[in-house]
């Protein structure tokens, strides 16, 4: 198990909170919650070790590619794929936006 | 089977804890105590390396069913198996606690399990045992005032200490998928040997386990489709019909009259087991 911290620019704090994923085999779990702004902090609890470049090049290109809410997120990593820890952010993002989200 | 019919239906199964209740729950009633972004985590994992999830794999939903107060327990079976340690059995078994403290104060709050586990979490041994202890207690002592329904959708299934859980409900849903048992597959092939139970083979494994051969054994009380709307509806139906005459743990002087029946030196089959229970049951 390793634990890895990040940070990226972000623009106006996220508005609420949200949830995505379960820690399942090759699944990870995303909470989303509000940061201030101008900085999404993301806090990475993962099962496998020696891969934080991995998760900076990956998280680097899902949070920079186009402008974001300011967040802090955290992942609880089960070894998931790249493409899957991808996904599963996204539709953290996209609760934010949905009704009746989790909070 | 009806391809319209099957994409048509709305799966259960594939449904993680929280959309679960959310499904059995009235239109916008839930809301979730203890939730994730509470993170009680289990104290226990990090300390052996294993990544925790924030809810402990349990959801707490309280709500309404039927415009009735009720509160559904749903255990993420996709986290470490739905095991239940400290944090996650002391949500269930508090959530019953106060829902039979609810009635007592004349609010009739009922609860739903949703089962999908292998039972106790083998990392928190000895507190995750205490846990389910007390969810035992939470279920009898609840079930005197409205029924506690259990369902075991799958496909994880229902074993160990939470397999008696799920024999000391009101009443107990279960679908094709769903597997109870005391011991686990894997668990009796390693102490029986492969002989004697093929944790491998799983139509044989289904065939003693699985939802359809536990309901004509009359260990539970309704068989159904993978079927969200189905379950939901059977869920009303059942607490529309209030407490059980008689419940099945009470009746144990008749189980154990089948088993004295039970010749030992045959391997038991599917048949013959269901034409035992059904016979003096």
């Amino acid at each position: 198990m390793e634990r890895i911290n990040l940070e990226f620019p972000a623009g106006k704090p996220a508005r609420r909170s949200a949830l995505a994923g379960v820690v399942g085999s090759g699944d990870l779990e995303v909470l989303l919650e509000p940061n201030g702004a101008g900085s999404t902090a993301v806090s990475i609890t993962t099962s496998v070790d020696g891969m934080g470049r991995i998760w900076e090049a990956v998280l680097t290109r899902i949070l920079t590619a186009a402008p974001l809410p300011a967040a802090k997120i955290e992942i609880n990593d089960f070894g998931a794929t790249p493409g899957v820890v991808r996904m599963r952010i996204e539709q953290a993002f996209e609760e934010l936006d949905a009704a009746g989200g989790t909070r | 089977m009806n391809t319209n019919a099957l994409l048509k239906r709305s799966s259960f199964i594939e449904l993680g804890a929280r959309e679960r209740a959310r499904a059995l729950l009235d239109a916008r009633s839930m809301r979730e105590l203890i939730g994730p972004f509470e993170r009680f985590v289990s104290p226990w994992l990090a300390q052996q390396n294993v990544v925790t999830q924030a809810d402990d794999g349990v959801v707490v939903a309280k709500g309404r069913i039927d415009d009735q107060p009720a509160v559904v327990l749903a255990i993420e079976g996709a986290y470490q198996g739905g095991s239940l340690g400290e944090v996650g059995g002391a949500k269930i078994a508090g959530a019953l606690e106060l829902a039979a403290e609810d009635n007592r104060r004349g609010v009739p709050t009922r609860a739903v399990i949703l089962f999908e586990t292998g039972g106790v979490r083998l990392q928190e041994a000895n507190l995750g045992l205490a846990a389910i202890a007390e969810i035992h207690s939470a279920i009898v002592d609840l079930r005197r005032y409205q029924p506690v329904i259990g369902i075991i959708a799958g496909t994880v299934g229902c074993f160990g200490g939470m397999s008696i859980a799920a024999g000391l409900c009101s009443y107990l849903i279960v679908t094709q998928e769903a597997r109870l048992g005391l011991n686990g597959p894997a668990v009796i092939e390693q102490e029986a040997g492969i002989d004697e139970y093929d944790s491998r083979d799983r139509p044989f494994i289904w065939s003693i386990t699985g939802g359809e051969q536990r309901y004509r054994s009359k260990l539970a009380d309704a068989y159904l489709d993978d079927d969200a709307e189905a379950i939901l509806a059977t869920v009303r139906e059942l607490f529309r019909t209030g407490l059980p005459a008689h419940n099945r743990s009470d009746r144990h002087a008749d189980f154990l009259a089948c088993l004295a029946g039970v010749d030992a030196r045959e391997q038991a089959r599917p048949d013959a087991v269901r034409a035992l229970y059904q016979k003096g049951l």
